[in-house]
Formats: C-alpha cells, sequence, structure tokens
C-alpha cells in the first residue's frame, strides 16, 4: 500500500476550497443576497444567471463578483434605484464614521 | 452621481433589501455561512471513493448521478443536474464553464479563482492539453482530452482513477485521496 493519509496538511482532505472563497466581505454579501432571492421565490437562479453572463461577456476581465453584483441589480430591475444607492450608501458611511469617533 | 464602490453598492443594496423585507437577513447569514465553511469538496470526495468501492453505487451513479448523489446527502442550488465523467486510460475529461462559473456547488463548494478567469474558460477549449499542462496536469499523448462545458442544464462531476495500490483502503481513507481538482479534471490522482 503506498497510500499515506494526512489528517491536515497538504494533502488532507479536501474540506475547503484550497483557497479563499471569497476575496472580500461585500463578495460573500453579494453571492448571499442572490441565494436568498432566489429562495424566497424573488428570482430564478436561472434568471439571474443570464444577467450574469451578459455582465460578464460585456466586460470579461471585470472582476467577477462586480459582473455578479451588476447581474444582481439587473435581477431586481427598476426595484433599487441609483438614487435610492447612493442615498443609503451615504447614509450607512454616516453609521460607521459615527462609530469610529465614537465606539 | 458619486460612484459607488462595489463593497458600498452591496452594503446598501442589502441593507434596502432588508428594509423592505425582500431579503431575510438571517437566511442570508444562513447561505453564506454554509458555502464559506461547511460545503466543499469534501463531499464530491466521498461520492468519489463509494463509487469506486460500491459497484451498485457507481452504476447508480452513471444512469442517475443526480440521485445518487443526492442519496449522500448533498443537493441543493447547482447541483440539481448531475452528470458523472469517469476518467479511464483511454479519455481524460476536463470541465469548464465557457459562459460564467457554473459549477457543482453541493458536491465541490464555490469554484476556485481560476475556475472563472476569463482566460482558463476561453483557453481550455482551444488548448486543453497545453492548459493542463500550465496547471501541473500531464496527460499522456495516448489519452485523449474531452473538455465538457457546464451550463445551467448540466453540471458535471468528474470520477478519477482510483490510484494503484490503494485496496486496502476504507470509504472514508479514500475520500481523502481525492482532490477538488481531479474532481474538475485539471488534475490526476
Amino acid at each position: 500500500m503506498s497510500a499515506v493519509l494526512d489528517v491536515d496538511g497538504p494533502a488532507a482532505p479536501p474540506r475547503a476550497n484550497g483557497e479563499l472563497v471569497f476575496a472580500a466581505p461585500w463578495e460573500s454579501r453579494a453571492f448571499g443576497l442572490v441565494l436568498t432571492l432566489v429562495d424566497a421565490g424573488r428570482c430564478t437562479y436561472e434568471d439571474f444567471r443570464r444577467r450574469l453572463v451578459a455582465r460578464i461577456g460585456e466586460d470579461p476581465d471585470r472582476p467577477y463578483y462586480e459582473s455578479w453584483l451588476a447581474g444582481l441589480e439587473d435581477v431586481l430591475g427598476g426595484l433599487v434605484d441609483e438614487a435610492a444607492l447612493v442615498a443609503r450608501a451615504a447614509v450607512l458611511r454616516e453609521v460607521d464614521d459615527h462609530e469610529d469617533h465614537h465606539p | 452621481m458619486e460612484r459607488l464602490s462595489p463593497a458600498e453598492r452591496t452594503a446598501a443594496l442589502e441593507s434596502l433589501l432588508v428594509e423592505r423585507e425582500l431579503v431575510d437577513p438571517s437566511v442570508m447569514d444562513g447561505f453564506i455561512a454554509r458555502y464559506e465553511r461547511d460545503v466543499g469538496p469534501m463531499n464530491g470526495a466521498r461520492v468519489v471513493a463509494r463509487a469506486w468501492t460500491d459497484p451498485e453505487y457507481l452504476a447508480w451513479l452513471r444512469s442517475d448521478a443526480t440521485a445518487a448523489i443526492a442519496d449522500l446527502g448533498f443537493s441543493g442550488p447547482q447541483g440539481e443536474h448531475m452528470v458523472a465523467l469517469e476518467q479511464t486510460d483511454e479519455v481524460h475529461h476536463v470541465v469548464v464553464c465557457t459562459l460564467c462559473s457554473c459549477y457543482p456547488w453541493p458536491v465541490l463548494g464555490l469554484p476556485p479563482s481560476w475556475y472563472k478567469d476569463p482566460a482558463y474558460r476561453s483557453r481550455v477549449v482551444r488548448e486543453p492539453r497545453a492548459v493542463l499542462a500550465e496547471m501541473g496536469c500531464e496527460v499522456p499523448a495516448d489519452v485523449r482530452i474531452e473538455v465538457w462545458d457546464s451550463s445551467s442544464e448540466v453540471r458535471y462531476l468528474v470520477v478519477p482513477q482510483r490510484p494503484a495500490g490503494t485496496d486496502d483502503l476504507g470509504v472514508e481513507e479514500l475520500a481523502a485521496l481525492v482532490t477538488r481538482d481531479a474532481m474538475v479534471g485539471v488534475a490526476r490522482l
């Protein structure tokens, strides 16, 4: 028998992907939003996938999760408009600043 | 109008969707935790090890991979239409998604970065032998390479050949030998 088993280390069972699944926290949030919307029946995964494919196609070199986010916004259609996003981002930024100054 | 970073856009979007009760934050956190921590290639490795050791299971995997895989408890989004591809002495299978990044999440977790890379997605179709060699996977010259394009209809799980000298190993020990890359077809065991 030539096989040598490792409990951990490079030859250990592939429990993890061998690398970070998400490069930044927002990527995991964008991923989770799509799954949750699909799970709640707000859209189908196939519907989202078509838009993801289109967004990747228009700019293949854009970071993957930026295309994912664009596809997510597409699938939401007019539900969330740019002005609402910008306004909410400003509110969130204020909350962050406030927490920074008064922990 | 100002340009938001992807992180700001995502946070704002999440905040609005939660506020409008279109997204339940606890459900969302559950999905993220599940795919970050719990679902990984070990699931696929268990399927492969079972197929190596149980001829009836292998036959089931060949005829209805979705059901055979679900029988081990692995099912969910992107695992609805599974097909198993067996590596042999004559043919080496390798999987890609040329359009986006379709990948069998329930058995392999989320795809690694190279799987999403435009270079891999386009080149592995045109020159699979060269791409595999660059990834450290030398396919013998007399072995034919078949490239399979994942789609919304079908997700593939590559079943590597069982390594020689492993007759004495149990299912769990065998599963430990199976790597993610071997189950995508960019590595040989």
